[in-house]
């Protein structure tokens, strides 16, 4: 695109007060050689008919607007796809971080040169940034994109997010790898009330579903049929299909390290993919397909570590999905103990993998005894009754329901052969304020629901970062990247998982969780479709592009991508998947090469705009300190200290970046080069608990900072001119402690000796 | 204003919490046509209120912030703030809509400058802090508040507070004659993401509420553990700001009870914990003492439970409080017995907070429109009437579960759109 390129500075909010607006404009259009306009109200509708006229009359493309922050007024400022707009905080991050003085006390007696210095800086910096900016150009796939849902597992979870997928209008491949539809609920006798008055246990719904499924044209049903790989990124991935319980040459390749490789090649490791297709060899024969829902289940959780409950050594004990299975095929005893929590009394915790669901399971099976049995007795032995929400409504009736059904608290302590073929439950700590002893004809343990993905690889990419998705003991083996805010984000794009791969869940709450599974799921085909990224870059056109002549194969940025959209080929060249990107550019802070970047944002771009700060010299007033900010948390944050009126350090420029893992070290580097004389990066918490939103941005940024230190030291540079801060959107209050403590910090330390060089 | 036409395709999503966002923006993004409309001055909603979120203790504004960008970069999302319904006519696939935007008293000139507030001689309680504290009367919701745009409160605006105002402004964006506005759109579907309102403390006449200012709810702790609350985040009693040196948790404060709410109200038992360790944090040696019927800390936060349970000056009390007592000290005694070695307790303690449950809105305040609601005022999704129920609105439930459920709802309204 031509541009044609005009400024605009706004004066209103007491951006003129401070300022002289006209000298402002003359850096513009005497350094930046760009054309440049004032108005005392911008945003108003005189200010932007202003900058509509010289789009509409001289074919203004480009625009820079000296005004508030980018996080506001962003309709206002607004001229269309087609246009190009960067925007100057002169507001939040320049005027209003001057701060107020104290009472008493005396403002620097440059303090006006030093805000008017500050806020030349973001106008070179927004000019430079105008200059460096290309239009985003959609990526659209080589093939004709693919919008059939695939669905993996045929229970109620999948079941429902097939059938919801194709209420929409998507076609939907239904994978099961058992003979028949309905995975483990189709064994429950019934199931948990659904709806208002939530008293009553209901028919399972699993039969009519199914039916449902398999009268549904737009749904193709596998069954005994299992995924031996995906390949591809949405839109477009390559599923190959396999009889279950197969080997097949197609199976997912495991990952295999650079040294791991490196040590088969020397014969010195058997190759844990012989007689497997390489990953990134694509199968003739797979069916298309653009998204992935993951509903695989969960697996019963092994409860014979629990000695003191006896189970798989003393005769009917056994657990909740084994009764069920009882209760299915015909009557259940009249005598029957259900032990919740297998603690002892030392702990009152569940087992494992429960949450709220084996309480509920307890009261339904209780009712069974009952129903099944004239003098039926269940006894409950739980530490917390986890009945939430309307359950409670349940669990009340159950109770109200059935005579025979006996609840207490109680710690389990042991269970053992009694006489006549019964069993004896030992019971501490009870509600009827002593130790009980229960003759029971069968214990039923509340066995947890482990998700498939705590032991397979299950999901089965045929990726460089290998076949199931990563980190997964950070979550207890939840793929689930964002649980809170964002449950359906998982660290591989187009993959959705829901039901009990994705938490203990009802039924009840399997078919919301479903339901909105294949929402996410088509929502993805739709973004795959118009050319944008998904969560948390939602509509972003940009994406990364490669300058592979000058690629070194180092393999950083198929190692560090947090999404694993990155492949490689036999040497080492990443193959990019611009569909499986999430556009957080840390493949682009990863390159030492500096050959990745976007159309918006690039490393020519970032280190131009990071040129275009003016380093005065020998002026321990007029120390610079570049701070690269994350746009998501830290910046909202900066921008609300400016509206608190905190006071900033005159001496710093920031930059938001898209997230720390897109940091370029490139940039810290030739910043002090340049003869500025610090650097921070201001981004998200990481570890366990971590906040970046693409799971490892910060971290890695963290990790790379730590390197740098070394290459300063060998510059002669302090290592310490460098830092890398953890902060909260909720911090601000604090920022500007964490940003005028490192100011203080570097200014003891001294101008940087390569200033002037 | 002149009437606004969606299309027929629309989708219009009532409550712009955590669940109406999430609604809005994931049909938006699959490419439908979406009004989101709620009826405070800004979004985010209940969520928007909390410190921290649980388990992880991070802020909710950050992902509230993700979600406020979607909606800005987003071109089929269209916003009104203190806008409700007032009508639906036509059948599903094709509703007619009638909105009422109640008058903000700032119009759309507004910068955010903030010099309306500085010029405002004028105080009124700041509703977002439960009262705890006094903004002025043209202020900005809160500081994380979007849309940016202030309102004013035009009751609690003096004669000379009017003057004040309207001449600060440099933008005219002060509209004191500003008037209820109407608004007709067209939509397929109608997704009520109406959330909750805390349960009326006073109503449980035992826990005295109201009677003593060591008496919170667990809102309210929030509010005064937040950065951006009325205190700047130290926790003290309301009244004399006295450090507390024991708190006791006062657990199913409405909930599980047949004369108050009779569900579980799903998040208190978390929230209680959650708040165990803002009271730690800022008092290391304070006795903690909670009053619980069940703990229910289900799945990924048993392990936070296992981290509270761990601390060796907090105490959990089986037993549901029986009565809480004013004290001449300013504390208050709290009555319950432990259900376990059936001993009756008096703990004199310095604060209570009362884990009040979550009142459905809509069921509270009345649906505009007739909707299938249980008895206790959840919205039951009607989907061949197109009127389909999200979030807490929904059933009672935590942020994962909300957005789950919103995730659907979004789905179920897109259906309709296609049908």
């Amino acid at each position: 695109m031509a541009k044609t390129y005009c400024a605009y500075i706004c004066s209103g909010c007491g951006i003129g007060d401070g300022l002289d607006i006209e000298a402002l404009s003359e850096v513009v259009t005497g350094e930046m050689s760009m054309e440049c306009k004032t108005s005392g109200y911008l945003c108003g509708s005189e200010g932007r008919a202003l900058i509509e006229k010289d789009i509409q009359e001289n074919g203004v493309n480009t625009v820079v607007i000296g005004a508030c922050s980018p996080r506001v007024m962003q309709k206002e400022f607004d001229f269309g796809q087609d246009k190009i707009t960067v925007r100057a905080n002169l507001r939040e991050q320049v005027v209003w971080a001057q701060g107020k003085p104290a009472e008493g006390e005396e403002p620097h007696a440059e303090a006006a040169a030093f805000l008017q210095e500050s806020a030349a800086d973001y106008m070179r910096m927004a000019c430079t940034r105008a200059q460096k900016t290309e239009l985003a150009v959609p990526y659209q796939l080589e093939t004709e994109i693919n919008k059939t849902v695939l669905v993996m597992g045929g229970g109620i979870a999948g079941l429902t997010a097939a059938q919801e997928a194709a209420l929409a209008g998507y076609e939907v491949i239904l994978v099961e790898k058992e003979a028949a539809l309905g995975g483990k609920a189709a064994g429950w006798r019934k199931s948990f009330p659904s709806k208002a008055p939530w008293t009553d246990l209901e028919e399972n719904p699993v039969p009519s579903l199914t039916a449902a499924v398999s009268g549904n044209k737009k749904i193709t049903i596998k069954t005994e049929t299992e995924v031996a790989r995906i390949a591809g990124s949405p839109g477009n991935f390559s599923v190959s299909f396999k009889k279950a319980g197969e080997k097949s040459e197609w199976d997912a390749p495991a990952k295999v390290t650079v040294d791991e490789k490196d040590l088969i090649d020397k014969g010195e490791k058997e190759d844990p993919n012989k007689g497997l297709k390489v990953y990134t060899e694509i199968d003739p024969s797979a069916t298309k397909v653009g998204s992935v829902v993951l509903a695989t289940g969960w697996k019963p959780a092994d409860v014979s570590q629990y000695e003191h409950l006896g189970y798989g050594k003393v005769k009917n004990v056994v657990t909740n999905a084994e009764f069920e299975k009882m209760a299915k095929a015909g009557k259940v005893p009249g005598n029957v103990a259900f032990v919740q929590s297998p603690g002892g009394a030392e702990n009152d915790k569940d087992f494992p993998y429960c949450n709220s669901v084996t309480s509920m399971v307890a009261l339904k099976q209780a009712q069974y005894v009952c129903e099944d049995n004239v003098d039926g007795k269940a006894y409950i032995l739980y530490q917390h009754m986890r009945t939430p929400g309307h359950m409670e409504l349940y669990y009340k009736s159950a109770q109200q329901q059935n005579d025979g059904i006996f609840l207490t608290k109680g710690n389990v302590m042991n269970v053992e052969e009694g006489t006549d073929g019964k069993l004896t439950v030992a019971v501490t700590d009870t509600l009827l304020g002593e130790a009980i002893s229960l003759s029971v004809d069968m214990v039923v343990l509340a066995a947890g629901m482990e998700p498939t993905t705590l032991h397979e690889n299950t999901v089965n990419l045929a990726y460089r970062q290998g076949p199931a998705f990563s980190d997964l003991e950070l979550f207890d083996g939840y793929a689930d990247s964002h649980f809170i805010c964002f449950p359906y984000e998982t660290r591989r794009t187009g993959v959705y998982a829901c039901g009990g791969v994705r938490k203990a869940e009802t039924m009840d709450e399997t078919i919301d969780d479903a339901t909105g599974a294949a929402l996410k799921a088509i929502q993805c085909i739709e973004s795959t479709d118009r050319g944008v990224a998904v969560h948390p870059r939602s509509g972003d056109a940009t994406f990364p592009e490669f300058f592979m002549q000058r690629c070194t194969q180092c393999k950083r940025c198929t190692e560090e991508c947090p999404f694993g959209a990155l492949d490689d080929d036999e040497k080492g060249t990443p193959l990019p998947n611009p569909t499986r990107c999430r556009r957080c550019g840390t493949c682009m802070g990863a390159c030492p090469e500096r050959i990745i970047g976007f159309k918006d944002y690039n490393i020519d771009l970032i280190g131009s705009v990071i040129k275009s700060i003016e380093v005065p010299e020998d002026d321990e007033d007029r120390l610079r300190i570049l701070v690269l900010v994350c746009e998501n948390d830290a910046y909202p944050a900066l921008d609300m200290a400016g509206m608190k009126h905190h006071k900033l350090s005159h001496m710093v420029r920031f930059i938001p970046v898209r997230c720390l893992g897109s940091v370029n070290m490139a940039w810290i580097r030739d910043a002090l080069s340049a003869g500025l004389d610090g650097a921070m990066l201001l981004g998200c918490t990481y570890g366990d608990d971590y906040q970046c939103h693409f799971v490892k941005g910060s971290e890695i940024a963290n990790k790379r900072m730590e390197n740098i230190g070394d290459t300063l030291s060998t510059l002669g540079l302090e290592p310490e001119r460098v830092t890398a801060e953890q902060v909260a959107i909720t911090d601000y209050d604090k920022i500007p402690q964490i940003v005028n403590d490192f100011v203080d910090a570097i200014v003891e330390m001294g101008p940087n000796p390569f200033k002037g060089f | 204003m002149t009437d606004e036409q969606g299309t027929s395709g629309a989708i219009l999503v009532v409550g712009g919490g955590i669940s109406g966002l999430t609604s809005a923006l994931e049909a938006a993004e699959v490419g439908n046509d979406v009004f989101l409309i709620e009826k405070s001055a800004s979004f985010g909603g209940r969520v928007a209120q909390l410190n921290q979120y649980f388990p992880k203790l991070c802020p909710p504004s950050c992902g509230l912030e993700i979600n406020f960008r979607r909606v800005k970069n987003n071109r089929k999302i269209r916003t009104y703030t203190m806008t409700t319904v007032k009508s639906v006519s036509g059948v599903p696939g094709n509703y007619k809509v009638d909105l009422e935007i109640a008058p903000r008293y700032v119009n759309s000139n507004c910068t955010a400058c903030g010099d309306c507030t500085e010029a405002c001689p004028d105080m009124i309680d700041n509703e977002f802090n439960f009262g705890m504290n006094k903004s002025k009367a043209a202020y900005l919701p809160h500081d994380m508040a979007y849309p940016r745009r202030y309102v004013i409160n035009k009751k609690g605006l003096s004669a000379e507070g009017a003057k004040a105002v309207q001449a600060s402004c440099k933008y005219n964006a002060v509209d004191l004659d500003m008037k209820t506005q109407n608004v007709t759109i067209n939509v397929s579907s109608i997704v009520w993401a109406t959330g909750w309102t805390p349960y009326d403390p006073t109503k449980m006449d035992n826990l005295k509420f109201g009677q003593s200012n060591a008496i919170i709810t667990n809102m309210m702790m929030e509010r005064l553990a937040a950065p951006n609350g009325p205190t700047g985040g130290a926790i003290v009693r309301p009244g004399d700001g006295k450090a507390p040196g024991s708190i006791a948790f006062v657990q199913c404060a409405g909930s599980r009870d047949e004369n108050h709410l009779e569900f579980c109200s799903h998040i208190c038992c978390m929230a209680t914990l959650k708040q165990m360790t803002y009271v730690r944090e800022r008092y290391p040696e304070a006795k903690m003492y909670v009053f619980y019927i069940d703990l229910r800390t289900p799945g990924k936060y048993e392990k936070f439970r296992e981290k509270l349970t761990g601390d060796k000056n907090s105490f959990f009390i089986k037993g549901k409080v029986a009565e809480i007592i004013p004290e001449s000290d300013g504390g208050v005694t709290v009555v319950a017995e432990n259900a376990v070695t059936g001993e009756k307790i008096h703990q004199k303690v310095d604060m209570a907070v009362l884990a009040t449950g979550m009142q459905p809105s809509l069921g509270l305040q009345g649906a505009p429109v007739s909707l299938n609601m249980d008895n206790s005022g959840f919205v039951i999704s009607d989907y061949e009437k197109g009127m389909i129920s999200a979030g807490c609105a929904k059933k009672a439930a935590d942020v994962v579960t909300t957005t789950q459920s919103s995730t659907a709802a979004a789905l179920k309204a897109i259906q309709i759109s296609r049908r």
